[in-house]
């Protein structure tokens, strides 16, 4: 029962960046929040600028949550990305 | 200014290290510790300094202002201007063009913000001040501004539209001189901090190897070139220095940080300083790297024709500041 409800509630979180260093940095980051705090989360990194420019995001790296943008241009910190998992 | 540093370069050369005044390994010495610490101050405090201002930097409401109003010519300024205090990522270039096209904001002014975010950034600016002094800084962060707005103009009257990538037009075809919504971060300054902190730690991280070593060469020069010795092949009078200083310096971007305390010694030795901002211009400004990433949003015409028109602007500076310096 409980594992049906987290499967529900997984967040979709897609990383915008044409995989510049500053973009792998917020990789990084967000993976380490997913994994310290046991968030049902998926990672996906968008690295193509084409698909990138679908978003209307003008500086990378970007974070992207179910569908909302929540970052733009720069590395949050780890309690920032968990604020916004949350 | 810098008294403390002299100060403490020869405490630990004459007093620690108990080496004689006078003799060449201490002074070369000296001149190391006491150069390489200036420079690395001033550049972290640049670096922290446009760190805070681009993070309160409203990208968006720009490229909206610039989309909105009729600017007679000015928006080209304003783009120029920009690209000064947009960090330059040249990840983050690709991204910008294709905002500002979205935006239906002219090609010309797009290249204007793209020739002048990497020609004026915080690194180069804090080795500026550090080797060449403030009014040498200023004169190249005004050139540089005003060679983006130029060059953004001629690229404009040359119609390049048609050379873009076939999805870019697709994008400038459908450009609308809209607004787009954007979400204001309201985050205080204490919360900005740690995250600009990290962002100046990692820049310096990046850079330091390059600035020691190049101050480490420039200071082996220094001792071993005799003055005025490029004077007799790169003499005002020779017509080629500035051209061929110019293209010299495209391919070597990856060590401008390195490269910049070389020129500051070949400068010292005799040659002009016009030559030597062409030369710095092309090292900063126009990397290979650069046209890679563009490849993708525009042919390799196009990046031919954006090159020949920023190396032209160049070629031309360099040769004014030897008339005017």
């Amino acid at each position: 029962m409980a594992k049906h409800k987290h499967e529900a509630m997984t967040k979709k979180i897609k990383i915008l960046g044409t995989g510049c260093p500053k973009c792998k940095t917020l990789t990084g980051v967000v993976k380490d929040v997913v994994a310290e705090n046991n968030i049902d989360a998926t990672i996906e990194k968008v690295e193509d600028i084409i698909e990138i420019m679908k978003f209307d995001v003008m500086t990378t790296p970007a974070l992207v949550i179910d569908g909302v943008i929540c970052i733009k241009g720069r590395v949050p910190s780890k309690s920032e990305i968990l604020a916004l998992l949350n | 200014m810098f008294d403390w540093i002299q100060q403490i370069a020869d405490w630990l050369v004459y007093d620690v290290l108990n080496l004689d005044k006078g003799q060449h390994l201490a002074e070369a010495l000296n001149f190391f510790i006491y150069d390489s610490s200036k420079i690395l101050i001033l550049l972290f405090v640049v670096i922290f300094f446009m760190g805070i201002v681009n993070s309160y930097f409203p990208i968006d409401k720009v490229k909206n202002y610039l989309s909105r109003n009729k600017l007679y010519g000015l928006e080209y300024l304003i783009a120029s201007l920009f690209g000064v205090v947009t960090p330059f990522c040249s990840c983050s270039s690709v991204p910008l063009f294709i905002g500002f096209v979205r935006g239906g904001i002219p090609l010309g002014v797009t290249f204007s913000f793209l020739i002048t975010s990497p020609l004026v950034n915080e690194v180069a600016i804090g080795l500026f001040v550090g080797l060449f002094g403030i009014k040498t800084t200023i004169i190249y962060v005004i050139s540089g501004v005003l060679l983006g707005t130029i060059s953004g103009i001629i690229l404009q009257k040359l119609k390049l539209e048609h050379l873009l990538t076939p999805w870019v037009k697709e994008v400038l075809a459908n450009a609308q001189r809209d607004q787009d919504i954007f979400q204001i971060e309201n985050q205080t300054l204490r919360q900005r901090l740690p995250v600009i902190w990290a962002e100046v730690v990692k820049i310096l991280k990046g850079v330091i190897p390059y600035v020691i070593i190049g101050i480490a060469v420039g200071g082996l020069m220094h001792g071993y070139i005799p003055e005025g010795f490029f004077e007799k092949y790169m003499s005002k009078d020779n017509l080629f220095a500035v051209p061929m200083a110019t293209i010299l310096a495209v391919p070597m971007y990856s060590n401008a940080s390195g490269i910049l305390p070389i020129v500051q010694v070949l400068v010292a030795k005799g040659i002009p300083i016009g030559t030597a901002i062409a030369f710095m211009m092309g090292v900063v400004g126009l990397s290979l790297p650069e046209a890679m990433l563009l490849k993708k949003v525009m042919t390799m015409k196009l990046i031919t024709v954006f090159f020949g028109v920023v190396i032209l602007c160049i070629i031309t500076s360099g040769y004014l500041f030897n008339i005017i310096l």
